[in-house]
């Protein structure tokens, strides 16, 4: 896929300055990946909202009305059972249920949208560029691709932002 | 953090026009009182009913706010210091509830029927231990007592920050309001069946007072809301930006499904075991008071519900104090449901000018109170350690 260039950071206030000396200069920032999550990070980075609250309103909504339907068929029309002469179609009973469905409905979407949607999963090998970011280092990359500089120019500008560690590779992905 | 322009907040001015608006509000109260004592010949039990609702109402937001201040402070949120102010000045209207829960207590006789000692029936002679007007009055005593102590106490502590920065105030804060909350939560259970629980004498429900307290906090939340929101527009706390509103928004959000929570556990398990004993209570309510009954769910459960689910609703202040101002009416419409059947009885009961002119006495009363305690000390505490990240936190 061409060259990257990252450089690596040990303190989440340098990277964040770092990121935004990046953003100013128009520099097109493939990814970030950090030891925690970096409050305010995302506003650096300008990233859109995330949809998941969307996915997970649409799931809840599909799981909370499938549970509830399912109950009234059941207890109407496929096994109607009497508890202590209760009328067959009892909603109140039917709620907790249906609760559960929604936040269960709500909650897997949620999760599998979201190692959908990150590229993750169970399989999925690691494609770590350098081991230190496993431990204690934040770590910028930039693709050449993406930034109409070369990679020599590419590292001077992570080196001028305070990066350590600044080096080039020939990634995969 | 780092450090930004954070703007100084420009000392709060309880103004004449601010007086007169809240002297008509109140002036319309009381007509609609006088209205309903000599021209309407209203029902002596509807009367006293209302003033002991608005009463309740009264105490509650004092109360709720309080304790929201003391859970922040005791788990050392940073956030809440910006508008920290409103919650201690709201708090500190609660030993003035006092004058207001007296007012209603000539009426005691037509609010709860076990003050009738002459004729109780079996099962309430055998409350009596517990429900006899001395034991009663002593622990009403105890309570304002109680409560009066920690909201002028805290407040004094934090004030003292501001003049003379101490670590020990501030340490003094933070034990005291883990006090309060062990308090609280014995005392805001048993001053939910004093006050509540025991005008259906006969009935009893054991998460009664979680489910007045869960009503209390939301009512509380939405003044905050509504208050911190007035208070943003008009610059006088300049740092109080959509973060405060989002997080605000958060708890009445998540509240309001917290009240939803107990409203249906307590009618799911007595409509389930269906024990006469028991339903009686939801039968009224649902016979001589249905629509109310499904309102009640709708406006203060399915309403916030939708209305607040988004992002962007949190954040916007207007649409925000909107919602809040819909809740609170919600949450006064739960206390004359949890009042109104027992107190008066459907045949008595109605909404007229009583039930919508009077509140908005207690209204002024609370606001004329709340400002004058707002002005009294800086409208954000000076010297507080977590001012500058309160003013620059963002919500993720």
């Amino acid at each position: 896929m061409g060259a990257i260039v990252y450089g690596h950071f040990t303190d989440e206030l340098d990277l964040l300055n770092a990121v935004k000396e990046l953003k100013n200069k128009k520099i097109h920032i493939a990814d970030v990946r950090t030891p925690f999550p970096v409050h305010g990070l995302d506003t650096a980075l300008k990233y859109p909202r995330s949809h998941l609250p969307k996915i997970a309103f649409a799931a809840g909504l599909i799981g909370g009305s499938l549970g509830l339907l399912f109950q009234i068929w059941v207890f109407t029309k496929g096994w109607p059972l009497n508890f202590g002469g209760k009328p067959y179609l009892s909603i109140p009973s039917f709620i907790p249920v249906t609760f559960e469905l929604t936040v269960l409905f709500a909650a897997f979407a949620m999760g599998i949208a979201f190692l959908l949607r990150s590229n993750l999963g169970p399989g999925k090998i690691p494609n770590i560029l350098d081991d230190d970011v496993t431990n204690d280092h934040f770590q910028v990359i930039l693709a050449a691709k993406n930034n109409n500089l070369s990679e020599i120019e590419l590292a001077e500008a992570l080196e001028a932002a305070g990066a350590i560690d600044v080096k080039q590779v020939n990634a995969t992905t | 953090m780092e450090k930004q322009n954070i703007p100084e907040p420009v000392p709060f001015k309880f103004g004449n026009k601010l007086k007169i608006y809240l002297g008509i509000a109140a002036g319309i109260g009381l007509i609609a009182l006088l209205i309903a004592v000599f021209f309407q010949q209203l029902p002596s039990e509807r009367i006293w009913a209302n003033l002991w609702m608005n009463a309740l109402m009264f105490v509650f937001l004092g109360l709720g706010a309080l304790f929201f201040w003391t859970v922040n402070t005791l788990g050392e949120s940073t956030w809440q210091i910006n508008i920290q102010r409103i919650m201690e000045s709201m708090g500190l209207t609660i030993p003035f509830a006092i004058i207001f829960f007296i007012a209603a207590f000539p009426g005691l006789k037509d609010l709860f029927e076990w003050t009738h000692t002459e004729h109780l029936d079996d099962l309430l002679q055998k409350k009596t231990g517990y429900l006899n007007l001395p034991f009663w009055m002593l622990r009403f005593a105890f309570y304002f007592a109680l409560w009066s102590f920690f909201a002028i106490y805290l407040r004094k502590m934090s004030v003292k920050n501001d003049f003379e920065p101490q670590e020990k105030y501030l340490a003094r804060l933070r034990a005291t309001s883990g006090w309060f909350i062990v308090f609280f939560a014995i005392t805001s259970s048993t001053a939910a069946w004093d006050w509540l629980m025991s005008i259906d004498a006969h009935w009893f429900s054991t998460l009664y007072g979680w489910y007045i307290f869960s009503g209390m906090f939301v009512s509380a939340l939405a003044v905050i809301i509504i208050i911190a929101a007035a208070f943003k527009h008009f610059g006088i706390l300049p740092n109080v930006n959509s973060e405060h509103l989002h997080d605000l928004g958060k708890y009445l959000f998540g509240f309001s499904i917290f009240w939803a929570y107990l409203w249906l556990s307590q009618f799911l398990l007595i409509w389930y075991s269906n024990i006469p004993e028991e339903t009686i209570y939801f039968v009224e309510r649902t016979k001589n008071f249905g629509t109310l009954f499904y309102v009640n769910v709708i406006v203060n459960f399915l309403f916030p519900f939708l209305a607040l689910m988004t992002r962007g609703a949190k954040r916007q202040p207007l649409y925000l104090a909107i919602v809040a101002i819909i809740v609170l009416f919600g949450h006064y419409l739960d206390l004359y449901l949890a009042i109104m059947p027992g107190a008066v009885g459907h045949e008595n009961t109605s909404i007229g000018l009583l039930e919508i002119g009077l509140p908005l006495f207690y209204l002024a009363a609370f606001m004329a109170l709340f400002f004058t305690f707002f002005e009294k000390a800086k409208p954000v505490p000076a010297n507080h350690p977590y001012f500058i990240e309160s003013s620059s936190y963002e919500n993720i």
